[in-house]
């Protein structure tokens, strides 16, 4: 999808007295995409999501939203609606009146208003409760409130601050759907802040990654996965091995990464433009270690690289069984602990690894991925 | 044995029950409600003499106070009151708001320099007004510079409006800055967000969800200026008597304590019907929100 | 050195016109009291025109025998009632606070009455009472004659230091009294040792705020004192009401300057909790 740019980020930077909460961030967003804002929390994505929202003004940069510099424009008139993380349902509003507000401030006349309330209020599902105070709502419900509040408005935009995060966990499978159903049905660019990673990978186009007020990474999930460029990515996403290494062998075909705590070097099926000799690091993800029983002392072949590479010894010392999927703990010579995951395609009792055992741990030339910082 | 709930049954401690409630309540009894009594009691009665009164159970006295003269000054009175209150608000919610948004530094002092002259001696701060507007006072003087004036401040409504905006003012801005601090600001936000300009805002999210806040603040203003004395004494003029100058008339210098009796329980029953509104007002929000 | 912040949408505090609009109220509260301030020092006694600096006006309050005594009356009145005020409210609040007891409800809004209580009403309610139930002889020696002011001011202060000793209790953690009980204390001492230090910043704010009170009164002081006993207000009142001079001006800014003291001890003694108590 290779859709226009909406939103133009151009060095951005929101400052709290000394504390940069937002750090010279440049960012491009596009019409329709759903968008996520990554990052521990304190990173900053808030911040970003109101400063698009015109709640926070900019220290320094801009935010142009079709092509239109948004400095000089409130809150009010931004073509922008927001769900805030407590929702900021009105209390003292029926459903029907906080979602017909907007519209009302609009200048939107009665009977148009009236369509356009119970149309967003089908959208979310909510058209039974319409005369119901938000008292009466439970958490899952204002959220819909918000919602169809903000959607009703027919936004260029909408930003949803942490959207799942109040709500309990079958809850919060159930409306990650129901989100990118809405999305997929109105069309509107969706930009959410989340501290998530499950929730931005499963339901963003694209996601951008924060980290103490700057912008990391943006990719979509299987890229900021599989290609993280900075050991903060590799390690926020998701879980991965990382080893100190140095870069011993730098062709444009192969290159070869030596690890004082891995023992063995690693083998890559392709160059890194990184100078000769350089310190690196090799992130290797747990599903991408292959494990099988040590018998003897000859290593399983590993083809493709030379033999001795890619595959080290060691022993299992924890397991840790979570239904789909097992993960083991495994110490080697070297005493660096590495962690390995398998899935449970069969039954428990089969699986064959005990605590103790000893293990050849390998992997593929592909596999692991080399970070420069 | 605590587990039925916070507090104890007073059968089980008797002596410090004893001690801790009968004192208060005896002091209370003696020193406040006989005294009012006393004065509910008069209410009723005849003066038939120069210190004797009987008390017949006569109504005469409340008969008296409807008559026109008495009327006005109720009316007075409360038209004072009410437009004490109405300005207060308009000239403390805007304070009120800067306050709620200030850092917290600038809040604290803020709340200091409006709380300030609430603990300065009400008698100081009007005989301070008076220096201000009398004729040859400052104001005036300041004004027969530019060749204005002399303007007549002082002795008059218009002053007794002013003070008692100026003694009042700290009373209102403090339950209206508390209710505007406990406003969830995402509200105001979203409200915004929405397309509501500041002005919108305001009056459909601000007011209405600190209206129980706002209406404190307008009893606790509005029921000590009806029972001023020292401001309209001070600062009025002969025509812009309230009813408690009315009051002090009748037992300081006309001597005829019955019909003070009975204006002061009158004053007494408007200031508990106000006080009465203001529960009605709030228990019905809370059942609208309720329902 | 950076440039200031730009400001948000709800940065109303830094918002010009509301600035002004702040600034101007605080001339119009504080302008006459800074004149009043201001004249006490000035030479000319019609206290209109700057015509030099003097401290005459302070040397002739010292010199009014009549002065002196009415503000050693009113802050004599005031500690009396204060001291008394801080039993009788912190004896309620706790009262309320541990038991349940038939109509307590009622108590409770009793307690309260003589805060709305319009001071007029209390005034001749007092003045009533202390003419025809209980005369007060005019011929005691000082302080005593000083009693039926004292008791008035009793009446309408502890039912605020009531009510303040009443919120700070409600933060105590109760299992601490029991606790002390348990090692031994008895009632009185789980009293003193337990309950009597929790309440200290409420007590110290109430006490604060029924010195204030009393030192403040007019009204109710006016019917209630005798034709001998002259507090300060009532005082000033008498002197006031003719005319407006500087040595009125001396006296009402030597008070000032006691509130503005006191508050600021108070402040100092508790800090946040005086404001908190401000805010509630």
């Amino acid at each position: 999808m290779t859709a226009k740019t909406l939103i133009r980020i151009e060095q951005l930077t929101k400052r709290f007295g000394d504390f940069a909460a937002v750090d010279d961030v440049s960012l491009e967003i596009r019409e329709g995409e759903f968008f996520a804002l990554l990052g521990p929390s304190g990173c900053g994505k808030t911040t970003l999501l109101r400063l698009l929202a015109g709640l926070e003004t900019p220290s320094e940069g801009r935010i142009l939203i079709d092509d239109v510099d948004m400095a000089r424009v409130p809150p009010n008139k931004r073509p922008v609606n927001m769900v805030f993380q407590s929702y900021a349902v009105f209390p003292h509003m029926s459903v029907r009146d906080n979602v017909a507000y907007g519209l009302k401030v609009d200048k939107v006349a009665a009977k148009e208003r009236q369509a356009r309330v119970i149309e967003a209020l089908e959208l979310v599902k909510l058209e039974d409760l319409i005369d119901r105070k938000p008292d009466q709502l439970s958490g899952g419900q204002r959220q819909r409130v918000a919602l169809a509040r903000a959607l009703v408005k027919r936004p260029r935009v909408l930003l949803l601050d942490e959207p799942l995060s109040a709500l309990d966990a079958k809850l919060r499978e159930a409306m990650r759907f129901e989100l990118a159903r809405i999305q997929d049905k109105v069309g509107v660019t969706f930009v959410m802040v989340t501290h998530d990673q499950n929730e931005a990978l499963a339901m963003a186009c694209r996601c951008a990654l924060m980290h103490k007020g700057v912008l990391q990474q943006v990719a979509t999930p299987s890229d900021l996965y599989e290609y993280p460029n900075t050991r903060f990515v590799a390690d926020f996403i998701g879980s991965i091995n990382l080893f100190e290494g140095r870069l011993e062998v730098d062709e444009p075909g192969h290159a070869v990464v030596a690890s004082a705590a891995l023992g063995v070097p690693i083998y890559l099926d392709h160059g890194v433009t990184g100078a000769s000799g350089s310190t690196v690091w090799v992130g290797i993800r747990p599903e991408k270690i292959d494990m099988a029983p040590r018998d003897g002392d000859a290593p399983p072949d590993q083809g493709g690289g030379a033999v001795g590479h890619n595959v080290v010894a060691g022993e299992i010392r924890h397991s840790a069984y979570l239904g789909s999927e097992t993960i083991y703990e495994i110490a080697l010579a070297t005493g660096t602990i590495v962690k390995a995951l398998r899935s449970n395609i069969r039954r428990y009792e089969e699986r064959g690894f005990d605590d103790g055992d000893s293990v050849w741990l390998s992997w593929d030339a592909r596999s692991p991925v080399v970070l420069l910082s | 044995m605590s587990g039925s709930g916070t507090t104890q049954r007073w059968q089980d401690a008797r002596g410090p029950f004893a001690l801790l409630f009968g004192v208060p309540a005896l002091w209370l009894l003696l020193f406040f409600l006989v005294p009012l009594a006393i004065v509910w009691a008069y209410s009723f009665g005849r003066s038939t003499g120069l210190t004797d009164i009987a008390i017949t159970g006569t109504l005469s006295n409340y008969a008296r106070t409807s008559s026109a003269v008495y009327l006005g000054i109720f009316a007075k009175s409360i038209g004072f009151a009410a437009l004490t209150t109405v300005l207060c608000l308009v000239i403390g919610f805007p304070i009120a708001l800067v306050i709620t948004f200030a850092s917290e530094r600038a809040k604290t002092l803020l709340l200091l320099a409006i709380m300030l002259p609430f603990w300065t001696n009400l008698l100081i701060r009007t005989y301070a007004l008076m220096a201000m507007l009398r004729s040859e006072g400052y104001v005036n003087t300041s004004l027969g510079w530019l060749g204005i004036g002399p303007l007549p401040l002082l002795h008059n409504n218009f002053a007794v409006t002013l003070g008692l905006v100026y003694v009042n003012l700290p009373f209102l801005v403090l339950p209206l800055y508390s209710a505007l601090d406990r406003l969830d600001r995402s509200l105001l936000e979203a409200s915004l967000d929405l397309g509501a300009g500041h002005w919108r805002t305001i009056r459909e999210i601000v007011i209405p969800l600190a209206l129980p806040g706002i209406l404190t603040g307008v009893l606790i203003t509005f029921i000590p200026a009806l029972g001023s004395y020292l401001t309209p004494d001070l600062l009025g003029g002969p025509n812009s008597q309230m009813i408690a100058n009315v009051i002090e008339r009748q037992f300081k210098r006309a001597n005829d304590w019955p019909f003070g009796s009975a204006l002061s329980f009158i004053l007494m029953y408007l200031t508990f019907l106000c006080i009465a509104g203001q529960g009605i007002i709030a228990r019905r929000r809370e059942k609208a929100s309720a329902a | 050195m950076r440039a200031r912040e730009p400001k948000g949408p709800l940065d109303y505090a830094r918002s010009t016109p509301l600035r002004l609009w702040v600034g101007l109220v605080l001339v119009f509260l504080y302008a006459p009291l800074a004149c009043l301030v201001a004249f006490s020092f000035n030479e000319s006694k019609r206290n209109i025109v700057w015509t030099g600096f003097t401290t005459d006006w302070y040397g002739k309050v010292f010199d009014d025998g009549d002065l002196i005594t009415a503000f050693v009356n009113s802050l004599t009145i005031a500690a009396l009632s204060t001291l008394v005020s801080l039993v009788l409210g912190a004896m309620v609040a706790v009262a309320l606070w541990r038991f349940r007891f038939p109509f307590k409800p009622a108590f409770e809004g009793l307690v309260a009455l003589p805060i709305v209580v319009p001071e007029i009403c209390m005034g001749v309610s007092m003045l009533v009472f202390f003419s025809r139930i209980l005369p007060w002889p005019t011929d005691l020696p000082w302080p005593l004659d000083l009693g039926s002011i004292v008791i008035a001011h009793i009446s309408f202060s502890f039912p605020f230091v009531a009510i303040i000793v009443r919120a700070r209790l409600a933060s105590f953690n109760r299992e601490l009294e029991e606790g002390a009980k348990d090692l031994g204390a008895g009632e009185f001492r789980a009293f003193f040792d337990v309950l009597v230090p929790h309440m200290r910043p409420a007590l110290i704010a109430g006490a604060l705020l029924a010195f204030t009170l009393s030192l403040d009164d007019f009204v109710i002081t006016f019917f209630t004192a005798g034709p001998d006993t002259v507090t300060f207000p009532v005082k000033v009142y008498s002197m006031v009401r003719f005319s407006v001079t500087p040595e009125v001006n001396a006296a009402s800014t030597l008070l000032m300057a006691l509130t503005v003291v006191l508050t600021i001890i108070g402040l100092r003694i508790q800090g946040r909790d005086v404001a908190e108590m401000g805010n509630g």
